[in-house]
């Protein structure tokens, strides 16, 4: 107990040093974002988020891949679910919000919305959600809500397989989950 | 279900948390549930439980996802990072990537975990590192660790080297200088086999291209042919299960090569040459019957439109738009669209062929496409054109639902401004669109055509006479009833007498007090705004000199208002009440026709995006009203304007309405004008910075003066009585207005002002410069002695900010004669070193005696003339 008070201790320390570094390193961060501005880089990312919504507009899973606080996100989660949710089957499957696109789809009473730059290519993102989704169903055998409410790590793991910052990374189905399976066998 | 209930125990599996939550009904029960979870968890925190550890950190991200902040986990996950056993570290690393981010301080202290998992032997452990660092990685931690993910480029595994290439993405764009370290390791990569890995190298070759221009080159020699191998393997591949979507091998792996390829063939004829068969075989072979064929076609229809491609390949990829647009799936139209916005820059005409297509998706049910569909007409506007596309835009405004208005009335306002060629067409397109939606047309629009209808003297009878229809048919409409108001007041005698009727045009009847009674209406309605009635109440003033037999009634409808609340339309009232009573003999010239509004100089003014209440001032007297501006002499017309001017602009002017009923006409102007000189007190201050209001909001220099331009026309006695210094400021005031098309300052006159004042002492500066320095400023400082008694030993001494040099000149005299029975004058030479972006600011101090008696005064003056 004494020694993990200790570590705390230190931890804490290491926390105010670290502080004054992240300090440090905000500065030098501006530097550089500065500098990514005058590229005119300023930010790129071909997706910038995953959400999974259900009928009711509660959030079933949210993965962003820019910084956003806590407030932010609930306003954005709620201005694109009301947008998304209110447009019928016949229109297209692709809302502009704000300064990027959502491409969402809906499976039963779930809706798959992935926000992207402007100059992404919104059908390979409907392509994505259904490779995710399938991706799923193979995994869970018939994949509902639940099974992603009560196994969200592991649909992160799925996530985490398939895009990493923001960038696809695997699209096969078998590599996606060939490390979730390795797991769940040693478990 | 009883396991759900028990809330105060900490070992709650995660299933029943889920499910306590799930069966609150309110969002108040939800966080009294979240609320006894996480005290729960942040007592097993600092306990320092082991066991439940993974299932407290999945019960963070479910809490997380709802939206509850969950900071207390930071560092439990980097403990989980610090331990050794996998599971702790995948559940940490994805805690950290989900609960930090870079912004976090707590990132500092997961950077030596990460190096250590980085070098680690489980490739697994190296994965998670690497996804941890691609997705979180600060510019001080890349800097840190991109040696590590260098080495790990040229790993065996290739599940490590997918992650390595996608981590080395953010590491190049969070520091770019290191971009040129991994340019050959990414061209290399792409020899690969492994999807993952060619997906995620193809990804890193466009970052590298971005950062820097040495690997644009060095990619452009170096993998051109690489990539035209992997896409034509790909594309010719047979069956392939693992990657097949919709019968198509990979198209995410197509996709990423089309869009490198654009990148590296913009621009560079070589390199587009060397794509052109493999992207013509890509946009002939692809099937086009399911999304994902169709998701191809399209990156290959940009990567077409984006190079230096041949001819025939670009009619290639028109074409494939051309059946994306007749597509009955809404998401293809909608792609179709977006790629034609594009294509226009290349090949305007194909476009326009299409152009019936488009004006149908303007209308289409879908908002997504019809904001596409609209912006990509207001880029097919032409001169050809533009008649029959508004004449369809226009048509459309009538029955477009209200959210697409504002849209669609600003483009539409935009396109008639931008082809106004013919002026005819331009008024009837405006006034059809501000029935329709004038509640939607901006400020700056309306006022424009207030200023073109001004000009074009010919169409005056035949704008008011369609005004006061349009009035009768949609007077609802905001900005059209101000139109329609400001023309009835301004050209009545047109709208009752059809003047200058078109030939096309049909008679109407209206009589004097049809017209009266058409504004009165507007005056009353309950809706209108207070600009809108103010306008009203100019309009019925005009209307009771152009019609005299109605200058009883409307003397009545006027004086209505004398009790309004509004104060800007009281004192209309009471001003325009008594010019109707009092002063018959100088209405008729007071309430003349506005002069002919300059048209050039209100353009310039509204480009440089002035303030519209401003450079409306001339053109729509209402418009001043509730401006920030106090314009106490904004009397600013060229010689020739007419009193109606004046009285327009000064009608904001607040002492009036307290001075305004006496009955010498001149008085009377005096107070229109409202000057208020006869009263010395605020002399000094106030004047001076209206001044500075006016010249900065017009950005005007005021040309050189001319004296007694304006105000000679009648003599007031206030400025023949007024001190000295004051003339110039009039003058220059309405110099500056009335020659505000000359923008530079360069031989500026600058009011003088009265820099000090107290009950003894009056110091007043006034400015010169010399042409061509505008940093430099010889200041001529004046002392009067206002007490009663001499002073002797004057000093005057003066501090300037840093920025400014400051040379003080000896003075005439060190004595100064009592009662201000002359002055002692001193020169000042500054310069500013920051001319156009500081103003001039100073501290003064004034030492002297009065009967051998020591005296300090001291001060500072920020009111210098803006521009100094």
């Amino acid at each position: 107990m004494a020694k993990e008070r200790r570590s705390v201790e230190s931890l804490s320390d290491l926390w105010r040093a670290g502080a004054e570094q992240a300090h440090r390193e905000v500065e030098d961060d501006g530097v550089e974002q500065q500098r990514s501005k005058q590229a005119g880089r300023d930010d790129e990312m071909t997706i910038r988020f995953v959400l999974f919504v259900n009928k009711q507009g509660q959030t079933r899973l949210a993965q962003y891949y820019e910084h956003l606080s806590l407030d932010e996100r609930r306003a954005l989660e709620g201005e694109i679910v009301r947008k998304c949710l209110a447009r019928t089957d016949q229109q297209c499957s692709f809302v502009e919000h704000r300064n990027y696109k959502v491409v969402y789809r809906r499976y039963a009473s779930l809706f798959f919305l992935v926000g992207v730059d402007n100059d992404e290519n919104e059908l390979a993102i409907l392509e994505f959600i259904h490779l995710f989704v399938e991706t799923m169903d193979r995994h869970f055998g018939n994949v509902c809500e639940l099974d992603i409410m009560f196994h969200l790590e592991k649909v992160h793991f799925m996530l985490e397989e398939m895009v990493m910052n923001g960038c696809i990374v695997e699209t096969s189905k078998q590599n996606i989950l060939a490390p979730i399976q390795l797991m769940e066998k040693t478990s | 279900m009883d396991l759900a209930i028990n809330p105060f125990s900490s070992g709650t599996r995660l299933r029943d948390m889920i499910r306590a939550i799930r069966a609150c009904k309110t969002a108040a029960e939800e966080r009294a549930v979240v609320r006894r979870e996480c005290a729960a968890i942040r007592a097993a925190i600092s306990e320092g439980d082991q066991d439940y550890r993974h299932r407290n950190m999945a019960k963070l991200m479910f809490i997380h996802m709802l939206g509850y902040p969950t900071h207390f986990g930071q560092m439990e996950c980097l403990k989980l990072i610090a331990a050794a056993g996998f599971p702790e570290k995948r559940i940490g690393y994805l805690g950290l990537m989900l609960l930090l981010d870079e912004r976090q301080e707590v990132l500092m202290l997961v950077t030596n975990s990460l190096k250590q998992d980085l070098n680690h032997s489980n490739q697994f452990i190296v994965g998670l590192a690497l996804c941890a660092l691609g997705n979180i990685c600060s510019a001080e931690m890349a800097r840190d660790l991109a040696l590590e993910v260098e080495r790990l480029l040229q790993n065996r595994d290739p599940n490590t080297k997918k992650k390595a290439a996608l981590c080395s993405i953010r590491i190049v764009r969070k520091v770019p200088d290191l971009a040129e370290n991994f340019m050959s390791a990414a061209a290399s990569l792409l020899k690969e086999k492994h999807h993952g890995v060619l997906i995620s190298a193809v990804q890193l070759c466009m970052e590298l291209c971005k950062a820097s221009h040495e690997a644009l080159e060095y990619l452009r020699k170096n993998c051109l042919e690489g990539l035209v191998r992997i896409l034509r393997d790909v594309s010719n591949s047979s069956y392939a299960p693992e990657y097949d979507i919709g019968g198509i091998t990979d198209p995410f792996l197509h996709i990423r090569v089309l869009k490198l390829m654009r990148i590296l063939g913009q621009g560079d004829a070589d390199c587009s040459e060397y794509i052109n068969d493999i992207l013509a075989q890509v946009s002939t072979k692809t099937e086009s019957n399911k999304n994902a064929g169709n998701a191809i076609l399209y990156e290959c229809v940009e990567t077409i439109m984006g190079i230096e491609a041949t001819s025939g390949l670009r009619v290639l990829a028109i074409n494939i738009l051309g059946r994306f647009l007749s597509n009955r799936d809404n998401n293809i139209r909608y792609v179709a669209l977006n790629m034609l916005m594009k294509a226009i820059a290349v090949d305007t005409q194909a476009v326009q062929r299409h152009r019936a297509t488009i004006l149908e998706c303007v209308k289409d049910a879908d908002v997504s496409i019809r904001k596409r569909a609209l912006e990509l007409v207001y880029l097919l506007v032409n001169d050809t054109n533009v008649k029959p596309l508004t004449k369809e835009l226009v048509d459309y405004l009538e029955v477009s639902d209200q959210e697409f208005k504002e849209d669609l009335t600003a483009n539409i306002c935009s396109i008639v401004e931008k082809f106004s060629l013919d002026k005819l067409w331009y008024l009837d397109q405006m006034f059809r669109v501000l029935s329709l939606a004038g509640n939607y047309v901006k400020d700056d629009v309306w006022h424009a055509l207030i200023v073109l209808m001004s000009n074009a003297s010919e169409l005056q009878g035949y704008s008011v006479r369609s005004l006061y229809k349009a009035l009768q048919a949609s007077g609802e409409q905001e900005s059209l009833v101000r139109v329609a108001v400001w023309c009835i007041g301004e050209y009545g005698e047109m709208l009752v007498n059809n003047l200058s009727m078109l030939d096309m045009e049909e008679p109407i009847t209206v009589t004097e007090s049809d017209a009266v009674d058409a504004v009165e209406a507007v005056l009353q309605r309950y809706s209108a705004d207070v600009t809108t009635r103010a306008m009203c109440l100019v309009s019925l003033l005009k209307l009771s000199s152009r019609f005299p037999p109605t200058s009883e009634r409307i003397k009545d409808i006027v004086a209505q208002n004398k009790g309004n609340t509004v104060l800007e339309l009281q004192q209309r009232s009471i001003e325009f009440s008594s010019i109707i009573q009092r002063h018959q003999s100088i209405k008729s010239s007071l309430l003349e026709r506005m002069p002919v509004l300059d048209e050039a100089n209100y353009l310039v003014k509204r480009a440089a995006s002035i303030q519209a209440a401003v450079s409306s001032v001339n053109s729509a007297p209402a418009a001043t009203s509730g401006g920030p501006l106090k314009l106490p002499n904004g009397v600013a017309k060229p010689p020739a304007a007419p009193l109606a001017d004046l009285l327009d602009l000064s009608s904001d002017d607040a002492p009036v309405t307290t001075s305004a009923p006496t009955t010498a006409p001149n008085d009377f102007l005096q107070d229109l004008l409202g000057i208020g000189l006869t009263d010395s007190s605020p002399i000094g201050g106030a004047p001076s910075t209206s001044t500075d209001i006016l010249m900065d909001l017009l950005s005007i220099g005021s040309s050189p003066v001319q004296n007694g331009t304006p105000t000679s026309n009648f003599s007031l006695p206030a400025i023949e009585t007024k001190p000295v210094p004051v003339t110039p400021q009039v003058v220059d005031l309405l110099d500056g207005l009335s020659s505000s098309t000359s923008l530079l300052d360069e031989n500026a006159a600058y009011p003088t002002i009265t820099a000090f004042q107290s009950a003894t002492l009056r110091i007043t500066f006034s400015f010169k410069k010399q042409p061509g320095k505008p940093q430099e400023t010889t200041i001529n400082a004046s002392f009067t002695n206002l007490a009663t008694t001499t002073f002797t030993d004057f000093v005057f001494q003066a501090a300037v900010p840093k920025f400014i040099q400051l040379r003080l000149d000896p003075a005439s005299s060190s004595t100064l004669p009592a009662s201000g029975n002359g002055s002692v004058t001193q020169s000042l030479s500054v310069t500013n070193n920051q001319h156009g972006q500081k103003p001039l600011a100073m501290r003064i101090r004034m030492s002297y005696k009065v009967n051998g008696e020591d005296r300090l005064e001291q001060g500072q003056i920020s009111n210098f003339p803006a521009g100094l």
